[in-house]
């Protein structure tokens, strides 16, 4: 076991905290840089998945596990992303000017959501980001002269610096670069004053604003932020699968995303990675489960929402921390190896909780 | 208007779980779903007669209900409300791939048989299909039973006295738990009703539950802890979608009502009947 003695403040600042994290990450960083010569085709392409669903998952990571705030309408940043880059790359721009501007947009329909954001709390706050969502995608599909309509529009491939990424070598690294970025970038803002005051508003809003939180901005602040990470997941996912269709960014999506924060582990950078990378394997684990159950099953067209809520349930009851939660336990036990207790990560249980009579 | 007393159904059921358990329902509209699939049941494999069908389909999904909050729900109590809503979707994402695994079920699409269908009556100048006044009579009645139910019955003013606040009802000797899950089944029960009584419009089939999320708008407009809320909001809903689709170009009906729940929330957070409570140090 490592004891860290604290000999300044600034210890408790930096990005790593001791010299092992910085080798794990490296070795880390080693293997999937050399990812194209141990992957398979196949696995590259999960691999992309991951990589795009990460962006995003730090995105609504940053909203929901960081600022306590509740969205049920991240699919519609999603697609503000991806359409916004679509158009931009049909006009012709740079892929490196697109992508910002796609960013940006998101961003400042994130600012648009978040206004009532500031007035609304928990549920409330869920149903007008889903109301959000579900108007975002019919004007989608009903907007024909820009997005194509219900039948959809095509991607161009991504040009970089005048040389095409059309390999998937080349756009994974691409993706590796920009989700290294994602999380680094995540991991400094909540380092910093702004990340701060976000968790402050997660765990007590009335405490926040009373140690001179301005409540307001920060919030807007964060929407714009995890909407603007949203966004850059959105525009790769359209290069990645380069068809897009306002049936892809259904309330089920935005289910979805919200599911890799919860999956994940809720608070934590490493959960959104995590949380990405359970959501991309799980089919997989369905379809090779298929092979062994009974036919009736096994042919059903449910099976996999079945597993996926069972999943979602089951993760709430038994592991609320999420996947995070469960490695940090597996490591305590090994760390601590002869005296690691149950009781060590329980979280205290409150019965009223009314939203009401407080 | 007939539309509009589903989504009140549907509504209804959203607001006596958040009243009593201060938890949001999300899987409300797959307990409908499931509701209607049990009446089919009743009515084609066991061949009861359409008031039977009903009542069994109530007693199944009360049941059904009960299970529910007991295996999924009760674990979670206490948790930060976020969760519990992210457990109720789980809910629903398993009932509607257990519906279609059932055999008899599957993915096709029934429908079910009422002894009001295709008939129309004249009052006057104007004609009423017969199906939309059942609809709402149904409303109607269901309203005036529960309502008799909360003012009259034990329980129903225990599950009142839990909803204003557990704790208190607790020391009162009310067993808030068991409380809890009857309303649960109550809800279900209800559920069953606006899945058989939206069956004749829509047919059933495995994803007739997403009608559900149209009730959230009705719930919110109506303010989400209020009983009467539910069923005005559900009107207004309803409503407001028929004219969205009569006078506006297409594809505003879908989203009319969602539409109107954020100006509603943008003007009154707390919806109509909402009680607006500032939240005390």
């Amino acid at each position: 076991m490592r004891f860290l003695f604290k000999t300044a403040y600034d210890q408790d600042l930096r990005l790593f905290r001791h010299r092992g994290q910085v080798f794990w990450y490296g070795l880390l960083a080693l293997v999937l840089l050399a990812a194209p010569w141990w992957a398979s085709e196949y696995v590259m392409s999960q691999l992309h998945f991951i990589g795009i669903y990460s962006i995003v998952g730090l995105g609504m990571m940053l909203l929901v596990g960081f600022t306590g705030q509740i969205s049920l309408g991240h699919a519609a940043f999603l697609a503000v992303g991806a359409y916004t880059e679509t158009l931009l790359q049909a006009a012709g721009w740079p892929f490196w000017l697109s992508l910002p501007c796609a960013a940006l947009l998101s961003a400042a329909v994130g600012i648009i959501v978040g206004l009532p954001a500031l007035r609304l709390k928990g549920i409330y706050l869920a149903i007008a980001t889903l109301a959000f969502g579900v108007i975002v995608e019919e004007i989608l599909a009903r907007w024909e002269s820009l997005t194509g309509g219900n039948s959809g529009k095509h991607v161009k491939a991504i040009e970089l610096f005048g040389a095409k990424l059309d390999g998937d070598a080349d756009f994974y690294y691409l993706v590796l670069a920009l989700t290294a970025l994602c999380c680094i970038a995540l991991a400094n803002l909540l380092r910093s004053p702004t990340g701060r005051a976000f968790v402050a508003i997660r765990d007590s809003e009335i405490s926040a604003s009373c140690m001179g939180v301005n409540l307001a901005k920060y919030k807007t602040l964060s929407f714009a932020l995890s909407a603007a990470l949203t966004g850059i997941g959105g525009a790769l996912y359209a290069h990645k699968v380069s068809f897009i269709s306002p049936e892809q960014f259904t309330l089920l999506v935005s289910i979805e995303l919200v599911t890799i924060v919860i999956l994940g582990g809720v608070g934590s950078i490493h959960g959104a990675v995590f949380g990405a990378a359970f959501i991309i394997v799980l089919p997989q684990l369905i379809s090779i489960a298929k092979d062994y159950l009974p036919a009736g099953v096994a042919g059903a067209a449910g099976l996999q929402s079945t597993v996926f809520g069972l999943v979602l349930i089951a993760f709430i009851i038994f592991e609320p921390m999420g996947l995070y939660g469960r490695w940090l336990k597996i490591r305590t036990w090994f760390e601590l190896f002869p005296f690691y207790r149950r009781g060590m990560f329980r979280r205290q249980k409150t019965y009223m909780k009314s939203e009401r009579l407080r | 208007m007939a539309q509009g007393c589903v989504y009140a159904l549907v509504a209804l059921g959203f607001v006596l779980i958040y009243k009593a358990t201060e938890t949001v329902n999300f899987a409300q509209g797959d307990l409908m779903m499931l509701g209607a699939f049990f009446a089919l049941t009743g009515a084609t494999v066991l061949g009861l007669p359409y008031w039977f069908t009903i009542a069994f389909a109530i007693a199944v999904m009360a049941l059904v209900g009960m299970l529910l909050e007991r295996v999924v729900l009760r674990p979670v109590l206490g948790y930060p409300a976020f969760t519990v809503v992210m457990v109720t979707i789980g809910a629903g994402f398993v009932l509607r791939g257990v519906v279609t695994m059932i055999p008899g079920w599957g993915t096709e699409t029934y429908a079910l048989a009422t002894p009001f269908a295709d008939k129309v009556i004249r009052f006057g100048g104007v004609i009423v299909a017969e199906q939309q006044l059942a609809v709402i009579g149904h409303t109607a009645l269901l309203c005036l039973g529960l309502y008799l139910f909360f003012r009259f019955t034990r329980v129903g003013i225990a599950m009142q006295a839990s909803s204003q606040n557990q704790l208190a009802a607790y020391y009162m000797g009310i067993p808030v738990r068991r409380i809890n899950m009857l309303i649960w089944g109550l809800s279900a029960g209800i559920a069953a009703i606006g899945g058989i009584l939206l069956a004749p419009a829509t047919f059933v089939h495995s994803n007739m539950g997403f009608i559900g999320l149209k009730a959230f708008p009705a719930a919110v407009v109506g303010g989400f802890g209020s009983v009467p809320g539910a069923i005005v909001g559900g009107l207004i809903i309803g409503v407001v979608e028929a004219l969205a689709g009569f006078y506006m170009a297409e594809g505003f009906k879908d989203v009319a009502a969602y539409v109107v729940v954020l100006l509603v929330l943008m003007v009154k957070p707390s919806g109509i009947f909402g009680e607006t409570v500032a939240k005390k140090v």
